[in-house]
């Protein structure tokens, strides 16, 4: 059986153990009438029972699978010929993989003419050793299945407690879902800094770091006419954080106006307008945004720029940061509401009560109790604006220049990660390692302002509750 | 021996409030209510009211909880602008002028009619700041002399400046919470309102605390008009020259505090001050 079949007949075994658990809990009790006098439910005997037969079963074919290739590539090597054991990895790798594909050629009844001999014995025997595996594994997995159940159910009896052990299993259960995140966070950390690593070790960090060239062309071929391969991120770091400043200067004066507004001024009925459009807004796709940069707002610009007798150019930094301000004015004003309205309502009376008028007991009151709740929104903001890509891949340049000029085009961080990602790349050169680097920028750069973000926002939030 | 059931009964309609018990009339009012009418909504919470609050006097305003004192109150100072739904009829004046007159900018009146509420609410600013937030926006002092003077002259008013004067610059919200009701009433009179409301000024405080707020009403009296809303009978009767007492939404009797607590002329006064209910 492949592993698909026999996860569906573990659930359906533990379907029948469900149902086995409660009709065991009862014989035990001595019939449904008595069936109250248990410790727990006839129902937690059943769950529970139905649990061991999972589980364990499950647990274990994961490990099965997880070892199961290494096993056989081992066992495949030993029956190799001394001479062959002896090649160095990347050969032997080759040869075990010229066998795999053999393997597969004569299980699908292709014919293997023309190969060595040696090779076709060593496929067969692979083949042997596949099926072998495949029918342990079946046994293997069944065995336990059923020896867990008949192991749980012999230690029913009156006091059992099987409600106890079901709780038990069901918190490793949560633990063990939590665990993922953490985990696939773990694994993403991991995998961008050793790849880093490895950039780095070809480039150093303080020419990647401090460099004013990008240029990560580099020659695939030795005979290729290419660029000569400069990793200078300063251009890129530069461009990020031209166009995050221009999306901040729309993106934070129009949200927190919006939020102000809409949390003081605006009757309920414009509130239940206004509300489910910002929504909206924040829902849009990014990549919809994208194409109004480029297709509405860059050539607008430009030509007003034109007007005015400025050269501005048609991938201008202007453009990408006003959509991308426009894209961030929701989540400004929905967090800057959140943060005003979770000023107390107290506050607010006590200063209309002395006479105050609206628009002073905003300024002086209102948003000075919510500003660390409004800072910790606009670090989420721009650590949002920092990291968005599809705006910036469809309006902003690829020409890495180092300028301050809005009108001029430039590149951001994500961009040329995903121009050195895309297309056929090999994935040991500096070009392709180098994005690695900048993804661990970008991670570390958002980390720090989420986390100091959250640190303010909760600080505040302690000072009212 | 009372009979639980009977009593219940004059709880509900089975006593008419026909028309307020009492005299509303104050000789020298400060401010007067006539047939003072508001609703949330459709509901309506206040029926019909009329009071004068006398001068240099504290009236106290009593009553079971959602009889509207608080509701009452808050009219005063034209506060329940701030809710939308909400809608007043009647005729209410300060020194005989209507303070719901068109044109009339609620924001001047409540630099008038200063309020404290139930729950101590200090800015999350400094002593100083908390004190001098009026005076400035007002525009009272023109200078940073002047300001300090208001401060703290209103500090000693409010009987705080002894125990806060070393620390003038901490936040107002490290304070205790008798400390910071008095703060808020500094706060209050740095703007040198006519009239106080307080909504309950000394439920959230604990007894020590609420005999020191009560001192300091009763002192204040001197210089202002006061209106207080309170849950305690004991509070009324130590504070209070005049008591009225609301139910459901209608004023049921006025008159001066000994009276009211000694000998109630209404039934329902007269059941609510004995704590048959409340």
């Amino acid at each position: 059986m492949n592993s698909s079949t026999l996860v569906l007949t573990l659930l359906i075994l533990a379907l029948f153990s469900y149902w086995l658990g409660i009709q065991r809990s009862l014989k035990v009790a001595g019939g449904v009438s008595r069936a109250r006098l248990l410790v727990s439910l006839p129902r937690q005997f059943g769950l529970l029972t139905g649990f061991w037969c999972a589980l364990p079963a499950l647990i274990v074919l994961l490990l099965w699978n997880a070892f199961e290739s290494q096993v056989v590539d081992s066992l495949l090597i030993s029956s190799f010929s001394q001479d062959i054991q002896a090649l160095p990895n990347s050969e032997l790798g080759l040869y075990l993989n010229d066998i795999k594909i053999l393997a597969e050629n004569l299980s699908a009844g292709l014919s293997s003419e023309g190969t060595e001999s040696e090779k076709q014995q060593a496929a067969l025997y692979l083949l042997n050793i596949q099926n072998n595996s495949a029918w342990i594994r079946t046994a293997l997995i069944l065995v336990i299945a059923v020896a867990s159940v008949a192991f749980v159910v012999s230690r029913f009896s009156m006091e059992f407690r099987a409600r106890a052990e079901l709780e038990k299993i069901v918190r490793w259960l949560l633990l063990a879902s939590s665990g993922i995140a953490i985990l696939t966070t773990l694994g993403i950390i991991l995998s961008v800094l050793f790849e880093s690593i490895q950039f780095f070790s070809a480039v150093p960090p303080w020419e990647f770091l401090f460099g004013t060239h990008w240029s990560p062309q580099t020659a695939m071929r030795t005979d290729q006419v290419a660029g000569s391969g400069a990793f200078g991120a300063v251009p890129l770091f530069a461009g990020t954080l031209l166009i995050t400043f221009i999306a901040m200067l729309i993106a934070v004066p129009v949200g927190m106006m919006t939020a102000i507004y809409l949390s003081q001024y605006a009757s309920a009925k414009i509130r239940s307008i206004a509300k489910p459009m910002l929504e909206i807004l924040a829902g849009v796709p990014t990549v919809v945004y994208g194409f109004f940069a480029a297709l509405t707002v860059a050539p607008f610009i430009r030509d007003m720029g034109s007007l005015l007798g400025l050269s501005v150019a048609s991938e201008s930094a202007l453009a990408a940061g006003v959509v991308m301000g426009v894209m961030i004015i929701p989540f400004v004003s929905s967090l800057s509401d959140d943060a005003i309205n979770a000023v107390p309502k107290a506050l607010k009376e006590g200063s209309l009560g002395m006479g105050a008028t609206q628009s002073e007991t905003i300024k002086l009151v209102l948003l000075p109790a919510a500003l660390p709740g409004i800072v910790g929104a606009i670090l989420l903001a721009v650590s949002r604006a920092i990291g968005e890509t599809m705006i910036v891949v469809m309006a902003a340049g690829m020409a890495a220049n180092l300028t301050a000029n809005p009108l001029d085009s430039v590149t951001t961080v994500t961009v040329q990660i995903v121009t050195l990602l895309t297309g056929d790349q090999e994935f040991d050169s500096p070009k392709t390692l180098a994005a690695f680097a900048l993804g661990l920028m970008l991670f570390i750069t958002t980390l720090a302002l989420n986390v100091i973000a959250l640190k303010v926002v909760r600080k505040y939030r302690e000072q009212y509750d | 021996m009372i009979d639980l059931s009977s009593s219940e009964s004059l709880v509900s309609d089975d006593i008419k409030i026909n028309k307020t018990v009492g005299n509303i009339y104050a000789d020298d009012a400060k401010m007067s209510m006539r047939n003072v009418n508001v609703f949330y909504g459709e509901k309506q919470a206040i029926k019909d009211v009329s009071l004068d609050l006398a001068k240099n006097q504290v009236t106290a305003l009593i009553g079971p909880s959602g009889c509207g004192k608080s509701t009452f109150l808050r009219c005063l100072n034209r506060m329940n602008d701030t809710i939308p739904i909400c809608r007043v009829e009647g005729e209410l004046k300060l020194d005989g002028d209507d303070i719901y007159a068109k044109g009339l900018d609620p924001v001047l009146l409540r630099a008038r009619v200063g309020m404290v509420f139930q729950k101590p609410n200090p800015f999350p600013k400094s002593i100083y700041d908390n004190v001098a937030y009026g005076p400035k926006i007002h525009g009272l002092a023109t200078n940073k002399a002047e300001l300090d003077e208001i401060v703290v002259t209103s500090l000693q008013r409010a009987g705080l400046f002894n125990e806060v004067k070393d620390r003038l610059d901490s936040a107002g919200t490290g304070l205790s919470g008798g400390q910071q009701q008095r703060l808020c009433i500094a706060r209050t009179i740095a703007v040198s309102p006519e009239v106080i409301l307080m909504d309950e000024p000394a439920s959230a405080l604990d007894p020590i605390a609420t005999a020191v707020i009560e001192e300091l009403i009763d002192e204040l009296k001197e210089k202002y008009t006061i209106a207080i809303v309170t849950h305690s009978m004991q509070q009324a009767a130590r504070v209070s020259q005049t008591t009225a007492y609301f139910h459901m939404g209608q004023l049921v009797e006025v008159g001066e505090t000994d009276q009211i607590f000694t000998n109630p002329s209404h039934e329902l006064t007269e059941n609510y001050i004995t704590g048959r209910f409340g």
